[in-house]
Formats: structure tokens, sequence, C-alpha cells
């Protein structure tokens, strides 16, 4: 009822004078943010809602590279003091001045911790040790405990809050009413209504200049099925992650557009390298003294077993891009000219042969089936394919609820402070949010080490002296033309090693309906400004 | 009547620790949640500093205890997701699924009562064979795909309803309900009849059957031997017993549909309760867990009270709690 009378009044008022109809662009999401506080959550769910609110010292561009934010520029004065300038004359949604002093609010509020947050981004805040000075109203001087070269890469995770708003806040609830979710970004808080969506509108006076929308909705459909059907009605303009299937129907109808871009998302297969694996047997069902993953031709045997353009096709609607690098194109870190294996089972057979396992033996392949996209159905393509060579592979998929506790702490022999992971072949993934591979490459490839955080996403704890060298050395090199060389050659030490097996990276997809445009993004965020109309 | 009514109370607090115990050690066994939740490059200091703040390095015995001291004090709480009370998030997503419960629980006594009279009055007719296959079909259907089927032929090929979501709402106090606006009630009908079928399948069979049984009955005889007219015959005397049997099963039935109408919320982005459970489940949310599961014990024992107390109203033979004749 109520539309039919706005859609009369507006029509009495088209006629009276000419009005500019409202731009509404409504988001058909995956998933819902579940808090608008951007220091409760760093999910990406919730970043991408943040995003259009909160905005950062350091930005990222669609292929995930630092670009300035709040601040303009920023340079290491030396090996371990960065000098970041704020951006002048930015206001905040209620008019107040943005300076200095609300991101000294902001580091501190992150420091003191978001008591019971378990995604909070503060952590990034601690690596490296940093302290933080301001030296004027738009200068500040950020100090760590030696030399650290991600400091503007870390800054990029941590959005900016005004002390006069946020002061005293209490964390979540006062934001999710709106009463602290006072930011500098593109667009206003509206509403939140949990389950429903979020609403939010243009901010005329953001510094970026003009934006395109009145209003953007987001608007949670979790079924794949029904955000497909919300954006074939009309209910909403665009949705993200459309079912694979339904690509090649998407692209093929004049009436809707699909944008794709790679994603920093690795899909990878993670061999157990412990002296004995417990789900690695003979064909008797005998545990195998010495573990064979530890034989590089077996590793790369399994590599080769891989059909990676039949998962590409058959199973993710064409949308994976096959590797064998561990960072997607365009990112700091990417090694030219290190290509996919090419799928070759006879070779692979002579590998194993050569290795002495030409009969083959038996594997679990654990993964989960509800994390990444059809990672359910890979893990069984994965297994047919390797039962093709003589490895006789069982598939055990769960729900990621059980999957990542067993991933990381699964062991018998576990203790707190000592964890154990439990699979001794596994398929997981790792998003290279910072758009450089530093992290990437001291979380999967070097030495696990509780104490100094290296290899914690190496799960299968794999260990060569030669990458943990460059891997140290690179977390503690500021010359990025230096740190790039060392990465790369760790990149490229632990890919010819086959310290894992990388699959793919997931593609990106958008579909809108058409006459938008939408410059998609690495990181899987769907941001309203990258989206406009061509009609 | 009291003293009946404290009984069931006691009985509801035993259901209660129960079930905290039951969820509160099943979620511990299955896993950590601060393993989903925590980014890929949280090291093992952080994570360790996650768990300790969580408090989920204590022993899980102590845990419990320090959870159920906080219940007595009537906290709940706060969910690992959301950051709020947990008790908080749920009254405000009950609203919109009490709603659509209530409206299919109507769609299902409206259409399917008449339909299951009719049918067992009159089982031969072509018509009463119809209505008992479309109970059957209803039946047997899987709601996940009568709903998909619905919104492709009614929201994608005619265009006539919206596929997700709940309308524009009215505010009552803190209520918002979306039950009092055109809007409100076109973005309703779909979910709320897919998640009637099922009960409505039900009231059609009882019905039937109580029909063909009590029209048999002397009682029914007698009353038209006496000339009672036969439009009061059905509409009272005939009405009234089988509504018993239908009084049970769809008590029951509610409850269930309140407490777990996640298929159809999911598949038409409902924003109720049932699709907050299964998310909470997925991350190991344990407060907004135990919560829920605390609010749905309630609700199924004040249920069964009511539907206890309806019963001596439609048959004054039955007494509460056996009482001494």
């Amino acid at each position: 009822m109520k539309q039919w009378i706005t859609g009369a009044l507006c029509a009495a008022m088209m006629t009276a004078a000419p009005v500019v109809a409202e731009e509404v662009l409504t988001i058909g999401v995956r998933s819902e943010a579940s808090s608008l506080d951007p220091h409760w959550t760093q999910l990406s769910a919730d970043v991408q809602v943040h995003e259009h609110i909160f905005e950062k010292l350091v930005a990222l561009d669609s292929a995930s590279q630092p670009i300035p934010g709040l601040a303009v520029s920023w340079q290491a004065l030396d090996d371990t003091t960065w000098e970041f300038k704020l951006r002048e004359g930015v206001k905040w949604h209620d008019g107040e001045d943005f300076t200095a002093d609300d991101v000294l609010f902001t580091f501190d509020r992150l420091k003191a911790g978001i008591s019971g947050a378990p995604a909070s981004p503060a952590f990034q805040l601690d690596k490296g040790g940093k302290v933080w000075t301001k030296v004027d109203d738009l200068t500040i001087h950020i100090t760590t405990d030696g030399p650290y070269p991600t400091v503007a890469e870390d800054l990029a995770m941590l959005p900016i809050l005004a002390e006069h708003a946020a002061k005293g806040a209490v964390e979540s609830v006062d934001f999710n009413s709106g009463k602290a979710t006072i930011g500098t970004g593109p667009f206003k808080y509206d509403t939140f209504t949990p389950g429903a969506g979020v609403t939010v509108v243009k901010n005329p006076d953001w510094w970026g200049g003009d934006v395109e929308w009145d209003k953007v909705v987001f608007r949670p459909v979790t079924q794949d099925a029904s955000r497909l059907a919300a954006l074939l009605n009309g209910d909403v303009d665009i949705i993200d992650y459309p079912p694979t299937v339904d690509l090649p129907q998407l692209q093929e109808n004049p009436e809707f557009t699909v944008s794709t871009i790679p994603s920093d998302r690795l899909i990878y297969l993670m061999p157990g390298y412990k002296h004995v694996e417990r789900f690695i047997t003979d064909n008797d069902g005998n545990v195998m003294v010495p573990n064979p993953m530890r034989d590089w031709r077996v590793r790369k045997a399994l590599s080769l077993a891989i059909n990676r353009e039949a998962i590409r096709d058959r199973i993710m609607g064409g949308a994976s891009l096959p590797a064998k690098n561990i960072v997607p194109p365009g990112f700091f870190g990417y090694v030219e000219g290190l290509e996919a294996d090419a799928y070759d089972p006879a070779v692979a057979q002579a590998l194993l042969a050569e290795a002495g396992y030409a009969d083959g033996f038996r594997l679990t392949l654990h993964g989960p089936n509800d994390r990444y996209i059809n990672d359910g159905r890979i893990l069984e393509a994965v297994a047919q394919m390797w039962t093709r060579v003589g490895i006789t592979t069982e598939v055990d998929a769960m729900p990621r609820n059980i999957f990542f506790s067993r991933l990381i702490r699964g062991d018998e022999l576990s203790m707190p402070g000592f964890d154990v992971p439990e699979f001794s072949m596994s398929l997981t993934g790792w998003g290279t949010v910072a758009g450089e591979a530093t992290y990437t490459v001291s979380g999967t490839l070097e030495t696990y080490n509780a104490a100094t955080g290296g290899g914690n996403g190496n799960f299968g704890r794999y260990s060569n002296p030669e990458i943990d060298a460059r891997s140290v050395l690179a977390k503690r090199t500021v010359d990025s033309e230096k740190r790039l060389a060392l990465l790369q050659e760790a990149i490229r030490i632990g890919m010819d090693d086959y310290a894992y097996i990388p699959l793919h990276f997931q593609v990106n997809n958008w579909a809108m309906r058409a006459g938008l445009t939408h410059q998609p993004r690495t990181n899987e965020r769907t941001l309203a400004t990258e989206i406009s109309r061509v009609d | 009547m009291t003293e009946y009514i404290i009984r069931r109370v006691l009985q509801a607090l035993l259901v209660l620790m129960v079930m905290t115990l039951l969820v509160f050690f099943g979620v511990n066994v299955i896993g950590n949640p601060v393993y989903i939740f925590a980014s890929s490059e949280c090291d093992q200091a952080c994570l360790t500093a996650i768990i300790k703040d969580l408090g989920l390095d204590q022993p899980i015995w102590r845990q419990y205890l320090t959870f159920v001291g906080n219940l007595i004090q009537g906290d709940m709480g706060k969910s690992f997701t959301h950051g709020v009370p947990a008790l908080h998030l749920i009254f405000e997503r009950l609203p919109a699924t009490l709603e659509l419960a209530f409206c299919a629980l109507l769609m299902a006594l409206v259409i399917g009562l008449p339909l299951g009279i009719y049918a067992g009055l009159k089982p031969q007719t072509w018509a009463a064979k119809l209505i008992m296959s479309f109970s059957t079909v209803a039946f047997s259907l899987p709601v996940f795909w009568i709903g998909i089927i619905m919104i492709l032929t009614f929201s994608v090929q005619l265009g006539w309803m919206p596929s997700v979501g709940r309308g524009d709402t009215v505010a009552l106090g803190r209520v918002h309900l979306s039950l009092f606006t055109l809007d409100g009630l076109h973005h309703l009908a779909m979910p709320a009849f897919t998640l009637s079928l099922i009960m409505m399948a039900m009231v059609i069979r009882l019905a039937r059957a109580g029909m063909r049984e009590v029209m048999f009955t002397d009682y029914i005889k007698f009353a038209r031997a006496s000339g009672v007219p036969e439009r009061r015959i059905l509409g009272v005397h005939a009405l009234k017993n089988i509504l018993i049997p239908i009084v049970t099963v769809l008590g029951m039935e509610f409850g269930g549909v309140i407490a777990f109408a996640v298929v159809v919320e999911s598949i038409f982005s409902w924003p109720g309760v049932g699709k907050m459970l299964i998310d909470a489940i997925g991350v190991l949310d344990r407060p907004l867990i135990v919560a829920y599961l605390i609010c749905v014990v309630f609700m199924f024992v004040t249920l069964n009270l009511l539907i206890d107390i309806l019963y001596s109203l439609l048959d004054p033979r039955i007494r509460l709690g056996g009482g001494r004749a």
C-alpha cells in the first residue's frame, strides 16, 4: 500500500516538476553481516558492508594492492619508523573533522582488545610490535620492534572509528543500532535488521567524489537457488556467488551480465609429513614407514595425476584458474612462468614406480564440504583421479565446523599450545587478503613455529631450511625489490619441491541485470562504489 | 490445576538442565569455534589469546558452572558471531518466525478442515478422492522442492510474487510485524503456504478419519432422530469430537514449525530464528545455540500445557492431572 501511495505521489510530482528518481541498488548477498562493529569481525561478509561506511588509512584497489585511503601517503623513514600523512579536510558523517586523534583512538581501542570477539582484526596491530605516536594533526608515526615491511598492508585491515562517536560505545550493540556507526566512507548507516539486511544511504560530502547510488540495500539470500531466483525476477539488482552450474546460461542470457576475476583464494591439497601418517597405508591396510609423502616424486606424481582443466570445466562451470603459483596474477610475489602442472597420468605412474610404489597405496583425503566453492565435488574428483594412477583414495568430507578443529588440532598427541594436525592429506584454501605474498609464504611454506608464528597454516608440517631462510629474511626486509626476489625464490623452491599441491584459484563471479557494470574485486567483496549504471 | 502446573514447571526445569548439559558437551566435542572464526594469519599466540578471552581454555565443567551461574542471573551470554546478547538476538527475530508459523497454522485449518470434513462426509465422490491425493502429495514432496518450484513459478515465470525476504513491517512497541501491511502479506503468502502444507495434509486426514468414525456413532444417530438440523449436528456435535486429535497433533506440530522452520526460512530468506540457529550451529556459536534451545524447551512446555487446557475445554470428561473423580 505504502509503495502504491509513494508511487502515486511520485507520479503526481513528476507531472508538476522534473524530479530525479532515487537511485537504489539492491545487492543479494550469500552471507549477511553479523555485526556493524568493524572491529568485531573481519569475515568478508561483514567487511564488505563496513567498507561502505568506514574507511582505513590504506585502501586496497581491485587487485588488493595498497592505495591511499584516509592516509594520502606513507613512507619508511628508516627500517623501523613509518610516517603516514593523513588526508586533509575529511569529515565524519556527522560533520565533525577527522584528525590524527581519531586514528590514535582507533588503535588504542584495538590494542585494548575487543572482548568476546573471535574474529577481530585486532591482531593485525600487534604484528611487528607496532607503536603509534601523533606528530601533528595530520601526521602519524608508527614504529616497529624490528624491520617490518608490511605496515601499510596491515593497516589496510583496520577501519578507523570516530573518537567522539565510538568512545565508550558498547561493542557491536551500539554499532548495530547506528549510535556509534559514524564513518568517513561513501555511505552512511541507515538501518540494520538482522536476517533482513543492511541499508546505507549516500554520503553527499564524501571526499572521494560523487556517489552514484542514493541508497544501497544488502539483502541476505543464503540459498543459491533462491538468490538466483531473486535476481531473475528483479527483486535484487546484483548477486554474489551465482551458482556455478548456472553460469553458462547467465552468460548467454542478454538480460543479465556476469563479472569475473580470479580471487586471492588458492585451493590446494596439503600432504602430511609426519614420519608415520595415520591415513596412509599400503594396499593391505598396514601403516607405511616411511610415509611415502616424504618422497617428492610421490607428491609430483599426485600433482600430475590431477586433471585441473576437467575440474574447471566439469565442476566449476569454468570458474577456476588452474595454478602452481600461490598468489594470483597481479599480486606482489606472483612468479611469472610458474604454470599449473599439465595432466599426465603416464608420467605420474612412472614417478610412483621410480619411488618404489608401483603397486600404489591407500590414502584418505579429508576436506570440508561447505567452505569453498564446490569443495565436496572437487574432493571426489581428485580421489577418482588418484585412484586411476594406483593410489586408492577414500574421501572423508565433513562440515567446516568439524573439519577445521581436526585439521589444526585433531591428533591425539595435541596439547594446548602444541598443536598436532590430524590429516594425512587435506583440501584447504588460503586467501592472500593483504595482496602480497609475505604472509602466504610464511604461513604455508615456513616450518611451523608457535613462538614466531611461522608456518601457522602449515598443517602438513612441511619443513625446508632453504625456504625458512628466505621467508624469515623477507619478513624483515623493508626494501620491496629485495623482498620480492626473496619471496619469489621461496615460492619457486617450495613449488618445485611440491611442498603442497596447488589446485586452482577460485574465480569470483557476480551476476547482475543488464544495464549495470561492475568492477570485480580479487578479495570477493561487493562494493557499491564499483557498480554503476550504463543504461 | 495449580498443583498440576507446578509439577509441569518442575519437569520443564529438569528437561532444561539435561538439554543444556547435552548441548554444552556436544558442541565442545564437535570442535573449537575459534578455528572457524580466526583469520588464517592469526598465529598461535593470537589463537591462544582469543581462546582465553572466550573462556574456552577452562575445563568444560567449569565453563558449564559459569554458564549456569550466569543463567540464574538471567544472562545467557553474548553470541560469538554477533557480539550481542543471545536472548536479544532471539527476540529480535522471533516475531518473524511466529507470524510465519501462525499464518501457516491458520491456512492449514481454514483450508484443511473444510476439505477434510467434506472428504469424510462424501468419501466416494471424485472431489474427495482429489482432496486425498492432494494430501498425499503435500505429505510426501520435500518442502525444499515445493518452495523452489513455487518461487520459479510465481516469482520468476509469472512475476506475481516477491521471491525473497519479508515485506514492510509495522512496529507494535518493539515488535515489528508484517501482518498488517499489504506488502507484508504479499511477501508472507508463499512461505506461509509452503510451511502449512504438511500441517494441512495432516488436518485433512485427521478430519476425514474423524468424520467417518463420528458420523456412525449413536449420539449422531440420536441427534438426527430427534430432529436436530444437519448443520448443527456437523458444526457442533461432530466437529467438537473430531477436533481433539487435531488439536493434539497440530499442537505438537506447531512447536516444531516454530522451532525448526529452517528449510522454509532459508529458501525464502525469511529473517526468522530457524535460519539463525542453523548459522549458529555452522560456526559453533555456543551461547546462541544454548539460549535458543532453552527458549525452544520453554516454548514446547508452554504449548503442551496450553493443549492440555484446551482439551479440558473441548471435552469436559478430561480432567487435568488425572484429578480424583
